[in-house]
């Protein structure tokens, strides 16, 4: 793995600078177990839209989002485990070229939820390098959080997808989600304008 | 030339494939993602060439389906399209997603596996698609007649949209006139 310069974060301090750094109604879609549950602790905000299953869909979801509304820029963010599960998602948005969409991705090279069992990509590949191959070529390691606030500013003007890439340590979410789906989702509409409230 | 081979062959808006061309564009239905099935062929190629459609392939069908989810969230319709192995890989998206979420996702299954399969186990994947959909309460439909299929897309995209639940429309050989050995 090419991640040797890149400092081990921690993904409810990421998710949280990258909140801090909203301005514009920002859609953010968490993916599946912690990645959702530290984007709540982060602070609920409508745009949010928070996965209770289907794992590895938050890239496709938030891919639907900033198909129906170019011009909001639209973040996801998932694990590392369940990235794996849906690569041929990075395909996808590289050949539609979204340039309002932004994917970050979490990885700590464990199923952290699930008793911290290592993925079958830990320690052998490298998860810029497959976006990049799969053709997104606007794809990083953020080095630190510096470095990762820097790459967030720049994917909020960019002309193309982003990804980015963070090594994180392998915390819980700091949060646990309200699992009301339906809830949930209803809110998420209201804050992407879809909706009016009754 | 069996009614069937007709309908699947015809390019006039009376075929199979126009009739669900033509009843995705009145309900606004305008996002296409699909996993490719032979039988769909010409529809897949008519939505590619008609603007008012953005339609693209996805890798697997339950990407598909969080793409259509999430557009629906965001204020736009979307269908995707299917064969039947590729509903088999959908049981945990329906039931995490679509339907706890309460999104209307329609879905159109090219049905293979019966009347004709040469594929063993095409015939065995197709048995478990209707269990799958009823264990969920999912309302779907099998079109075997082009008279009832502008009719029951129509009316079940509607109900889709309005009940926010997912419906399943499959199309049986009988309308599309299937895939056979010597294709």
């Amino acid at each position: 793995m090419n991640t040797g310069n890149t400092k081990v974060m921690n993904r409810f301090d990421i998710t949280s600078r990258l909140i801090a750094k909203l301005q514009h109604e920002e859609a953010v879609i968490g993916g599946i177990g912690n990645t959702n549950f530290d984007l709540w602790a982060a602070g609920h905000r409508p745009q949010n839209f928070y996965m209770l299953g289907s794992m590895g869909l938050a890239f496709p979801i938030a891919l639907g989002v900033a198909l129906a509304q170019p011009d909001r820029r639209v973040f996801a963010l998932e694990g590392d485990g369940s990235l794996l599960m849906q690569l041929g998602a990075l395909s996808t948005i590289a050949a539609l070229k979204p340039k309002n969409l932004i994917m970050i991705v979490m990885d700590n090279g464990i199923y952290q939820i699930t008793g911290a069992q290592p993925t079958p990509a830990a320690g052998v590949a490298d998860i810029v390098a497959i976006a990049t191959g799969s053709g997104l070529a606007n794809s990083a390691w953020a080095a630190d959080e510096e470095d990762f606030e820097r790459l967030v500013e720049e994917a909020m003007s960019a002309s193309e997808p982003s990804l980015i890439a963070v090594r994180i340590d392998d915390k819980p979410g700091v949060g646990t989600t309200r699992r009301d789906p339906v809830q949930i989702r209803e809110r998420f509409m209201h804050g992407l304008g879809v909706r009016e409230p009754l | 030339m069996a009614i069937a081979e007709q309908q699947a062959q015809g390019t006039s808006d009376r075929s199979w494939h126009g009739i669900v061309l033509q009843t995705l564009k009145r309900n606004e239905i305008s996002l296409i993602p699909y996993v490719p099935d032979r039988v769909l062929t010409p529809l897949i190629k008519n939505l590619h060439a008609n603007p008012f459609f953005t339609t693209f392939a996805t890798a697997r069908e339950e990407e598909a389906v969080g793409i259509v989810s999430g557009a629906w969230m965001g204020g736009r319709r979307g269908a995707v399209l299917m064969q039947t192995s590729g509903f088999a890989t959908l049981a945990n998206v329906l039931a995490s997603l679509a339907v706890p979420y309460q999104i209307p996702l329609i879905m159109f299954v090219s049905e293979r596996g019966t009347l004709g399969e040469f594929n063993y186990g095409q015939s065995l994947v197709c048995r478990t698609m209707r269990p799958v959909l009823d264990s969920l309460a999912l309302e779907h439909h099998t079109i075997t007649r082009l008279d009832e299929l502008e009719f029951i897309a129509d009316r079940s995209i509607k109900q889709a949209v309005t009940t926010q639940a997912p419906v399943a429309l499959i199309l049986n050989p009988l309308l599309t006139g299937g895939k056979v050995f010597d294709q």
